[in-house]
Order: C-alpha cells, then structure tokens, then sequence
C-alpha cells in the first residue's frame, strides 16, 4: 500500500512570533523554521505502518518556497521513501494547497493520505477536508487511533464530547490529532541517507493547476496583552478578592 | 443576501454553540436559516425556532444523516448553498470536520474562527496560537465561515422561526460509523461554564483531579486541563483547553498546576478573570493572571473548598 504523507515548513513552535511595525504580517525573518508538529506526527504514523509491513511505500509532499526542501528531507530521514516539493512562492491557502495536492494524489494514487489537522501557523485546520472533497474521497479527521485491515481503514477521532470510531473505505484521508503517536528523532545516520533519496520538484504549471486569491490579508495586529495582576498570600484572600473585587463567584 | 447557520447537536439537544453562531451571523444583518442535518430530530428543529433573529429552520431528518458525517453532510450544505451568501458553523469539531469539504465542493476558501465581523466581507481571525490576529478578506462571492463561539456572547431564545422540511438525501456508502465513548458529566460544558477550574501536570496524578471537582462542584464550574495532563493520561481528551483542544472565554478560569505554555495561554487568555494556583512562581501562567497564588496547590484546594 501507498501512503502519501504532506508537511508544511511553519515557524518552529518554540519560536514567540513578532508581528512587522508597519502590521502587513507575522515577521519571518530568521526565524527558525521547521515541520509543523502535526505533520510530524504524520510522518511518524506512516513510518510505523512501513515497519509494520502495511505500507510499502511512503511519498512525502510539500507545497511551498524551495526551503521547503529541508523539511521535505527531515521526512525523508524520519523514514520516507521519495519526495515531491510543488514549488510556488505564490499565497499557499487551503484551497490552493488541496487543489496543488489533489492532483499529486491523481497521479500517485496512494491508498492513503495522512496529513496533520491543522498547521501552527495559519491555524486553519482545512486543507485535508478540502483535499478529501476534491478527491471525493472519506476522510477521518482529529486522528487518535488509526488502523488499516484491507480495504478499509478504522480511525478513533478526538472529538469535542470524547472518542467516535469511524471506519473509511480506502483510499482515504486522515489528518492527525497530537496523541496519535509521539514521533522519534531522526537519527544521523539516517540524516545523511536521506540526502541521497529522490526528491522532485514540480511547479503548479506542471501539474496544470492555476491558482488565484480568494482571500486577501489586509493586516495582522497583536493582540491585546494582559498584564500580570496581583499575587494573593492566601486562600482566604483568593476567595475575598474573587467575591468583593472581581465579583466572579 | 441571506446566511445559512449550521446547527451543532446530537439528534436531542441544541448545543449552545449555536446560539453564539448565530449571534456571529446577526452582525451581518442578513436573513438567518439554520439547518438541522439528522436523524429523528425534531426536537431539534423545535429548540432551533426559539433561537432570536431567525427566519426559518431547514431540517434535513433521514437515518443517513444520523452520525452527521462529512461525505453526505457537505453534499448536503453544498447543494443547499446555492440559495445563500454565507455559510456558517461553529468552529466546534463538527464543524471544523465538516466546513472546509463544503468550501472545497464550491470552490471557495474557509475563513476559519472568526471572532470579529469587520463588514460583509472582512472578518478577524487569531493565528499562531493567538499571538496575533489577522484581519481577512473573502474575496469569493459565497463565504464559509466558521466562528470561534468563545468571541461571541449567546442569542437569545425568544424567536419563532418557521420549520421547513428539506428532503434532499445524499447517500454515504465511503464511511461508516462505528462507535462513539462521549465522556458523561453533570457538570456544564467546558465551552459553555461560566467558571472553569483547570489542572496540569502539577496535579500528578488522574485521582487528584478528584480536588478539582470538588471545587468545581461548589463553583458550577466545568473541570479543564492542560495538554501535559491528557498526555500524562490523567484526563480524557475532551477535557484539554488550548490551541488544538477547547477554546474557552469564561467569567473566571482557575488554572491549577499549570505552568502555562502559550499553546494552553491561546485556549484560556480570553477568559474575563484568571486565577493562577502554582507552586513556581517563575510559571508564565502568572505573567497573564489577574490573582496569582504562589502555593502548594495540595495545601489549596482542600482550603478553598471549605471556604466556598
């Protein structure tokens, strides 16, 4: 079975994000960069199927700048076999993205997708769903539990009131949840081998899509700070304050 | 111009969500449907035409729509949009499921929790965990928008909208339900109590969390946590507020053991009043909390139980 695995180049999460003076966006320059967490976890999902047996192949995607590169090849050490980086430096939305992957998906025709459910950066959360819509294909999104028995695959998914189960017939999509697995470091050994996997570039033009805006960014503004109160010496001061200052209980 | 609102519940019940959903809406001031999409859920439908400010309930009741699942759901919203401007859901996990498959099948983009409405097509929404917030343009003719229900207070409930049979069925033969483990609690909902106590790896183990609810049971509170403690297993999954769990803005948020790490700080910073309880005093939780306790929360919690 083929599975096909996407990671996006985000901010690395320890990073604390400046917004630029003139507020046109979050500034990016150097700034650590690195996979988004979920896509990590996504990458390590797959892995443990190849050693399982269950895949055979694991294609890793990113759409993105040329740095994305880097992320493409930490997959590629984590355990994946190829990589295919759509190059664009053009506005990446969701739906942009689903329509850039879509088409890799038309000509890798994996038996499953697994993407993270949301970047860290964007904080969308849309671009499996929409990938899912144009391939007209199940998806199980949230992922805790995910596991494949022929020609189907059961996803346990974190949902708001607990856990549902759901069983998705192949090919599929599913995107991560954080307590799916806990991903390993990739070793050096395996840092230098995967400097020698195949990784191919194509540009939006080649898979034949064109891509047009349908949002615009007009500004991006911190928010508003809290500011650190007082501290209480006691408990009975805690409730005094809670009652007779706030006037919250 | 008109707005469809999707309704969240379980076949029963009206989950509040709604309320806030709607309310996000109303400030476009533009006819409000909502839609009901399930399974033997008139009851639904019924509390739906109470909610203030709308017109007309559309309810889509047929046994492939019980589990509400995004292959048929979003065929469903999609083939219904054609008759509205504004697609709208909350930004609960229903909706985060669902939304984006009805913004790809019509070829739009998703404008994802907002918590501001600029004008009709210009809305605010946090990224990078709530570090900032970018203010968007739709730039699509039809808008699918999903509302962060924490930003946005409830409707009322004092209207009396029509309900209107929808009788459109769209099969799903891709995916099947299986099972579902809903946590059961007599205490209110994380993303609707007005006063939520939250634990963290402080708390040490699952038991402990025993103190909590005791607390939280004198209070009316909804018991919360960290990611460190679903981690840890001390707490099912549903209990986690932060950037990926639960969204959460109540009148007062106690956080208990918590050192708070910003992706729990974008789950909470909203709330009106923050009480940290942590024995580290250098915790970051203390640099956004209105009351800091710097304290053996062992010591506290009993203490804070009796005197309540």
């Amino acid at each position: 079975m083929k599975v096909l695995v996407t990671v996006k180049r985000v901010i690395d999460y320890n990073v604390k994000i400046r917004v630029k003076p003139d507020g046109s966006d979050v500034d990016l320059t150097n700034v650590k960069m690195a996979v988004n967490p979920f896509c990590e976890i996504a990458v390590e999902e797959a892995v443990r199927m190849k050693e399982k047996g269950i895949a055979s192949e694991i294609v890793v995607v990113s759409v993105g700048a040329s740095e994305a590169q880097e992320q493409l090849r930490t997959a590629l050490a984590l355990g994946a076999d190829r990589a295919i980086l759509v190059e664009t430096t053009a506005n990446t939305e969701s739906l942009n993205v689903a329509k850039l992957l879509a088409k890799v998906v038309e000509q890798e025709q994996p038996s499953l997708v697994i993407m993270g459910k949301q970047a860290i950066d964007s904080d969308n959360n849309q671009t499996g769903q929409m990938l899912a819509a144009l391939c007209d294909m199940p998806q199980a999104t949230f992922a805790s539990e995910v596991s494949v028995t022929d020609n189907s695959v059961a996803v346990t998914r974190e949902i708001d009131g607990g856990l549902q189960t759901l069983s998705l017939r192949l090919p599929a999509i599913v995107t991560t949840d954080l307590r799916l697995n806990e991903p390993r470091y990739a070793s050096l050994p395996n840092i230098m081998k995967a400097k020698r996997k195949p990784l191919a570039t194509v540009t939006p033009d080649d898979l034949g899509v064109t891509l047009s805006a349908h949002t615009q960014l007009l500004g991006v503004n911190p928010p508003p700070q809290r500011s650190a109160g007082v501290k209480v010496k006691s408990v009975a001061e805690l409730v005094d304050k809670l009652k007779n200052e706030a006037k919250v209980i | 111009m008109a707005i469809l609102v999707i309704a969240e519940h379980d076949n029963q019940q009206l989950k509040p969500a709604t309320l806030n959903t709607v309310n996000a809406a109303s400030q476009l001031n533009q006819p409000i449907s909502i839609l009901v999409i399930g399974s033997d859920c008139q009851a639904v439908a019924e509390q739906a035409s109470a909610v203030s400010g709308v017109d007309t309930i559309l309810v889509a009741d047929n046994a492939v729509y019980q589990h509400q699942l995004a292959e048929n759901t979003a065929k469903l919203i999609a083939e219904l949009a054609s008759d509205f401007d504004y697609v709208i859901a909350a930004g609960t996990t229903t909706g985060k499921n669902t939304l984006p498959r009805v913004a790809a099948l019509l070829d739009v983009a998703q404008i994802s929790d907002i918590v501001a409405v600029k004008s009709a097509d210009t809305f605010v929404r946090p990224i990078y965990a709530g570090n900032a917030l970018a203010t968007i343009q739709s730039l699509d003719s039809k808008k699918v928008i999903t509302v962060r229900t924490s930003a946005f207070d409830a409707a009322g409930t004092d209207g009396s909208a029509t309900i209107t049979p929808c009788g459109l069925v769209h099969a799903n033969a891709q995916s099947e339900f299986v099972s579902e483990e809903l946590a059961v609690s007599e205490r209110p909902e994380l993303t609707a109590a007005s006063v939520i106590i939250s634990g963290g790896r402080g708390m040490g183990n699952g038991e402990n969390f025993s103190l909590l609810e005791k607390v939280a049971d004198k209070l009316g509170a909804a018991v919360g946590a960290s990611r460190a403690a679903v981690d840890a297993g001390f707490v099912p999954n549903d209990m986690q507020v932060g950037q990926t769990g639960k969204i959460v803005a109540p009148d007062l948020y106690i956080a208990v053991g918590i050192s708070g790490a910003i992706q729990h700080q974008a789950g909470m910073k909203d709330s009106k009043v923050i009480v940290a309880i942590n024995k580290d005093e250098e915790a970051p939780i203390f640099q956004i909390a209105d009351y800091g306790l710097v304290a053996d929360l062992f010591e506290v919690l009993p203490e804070l139980e009796s005197l309540l």
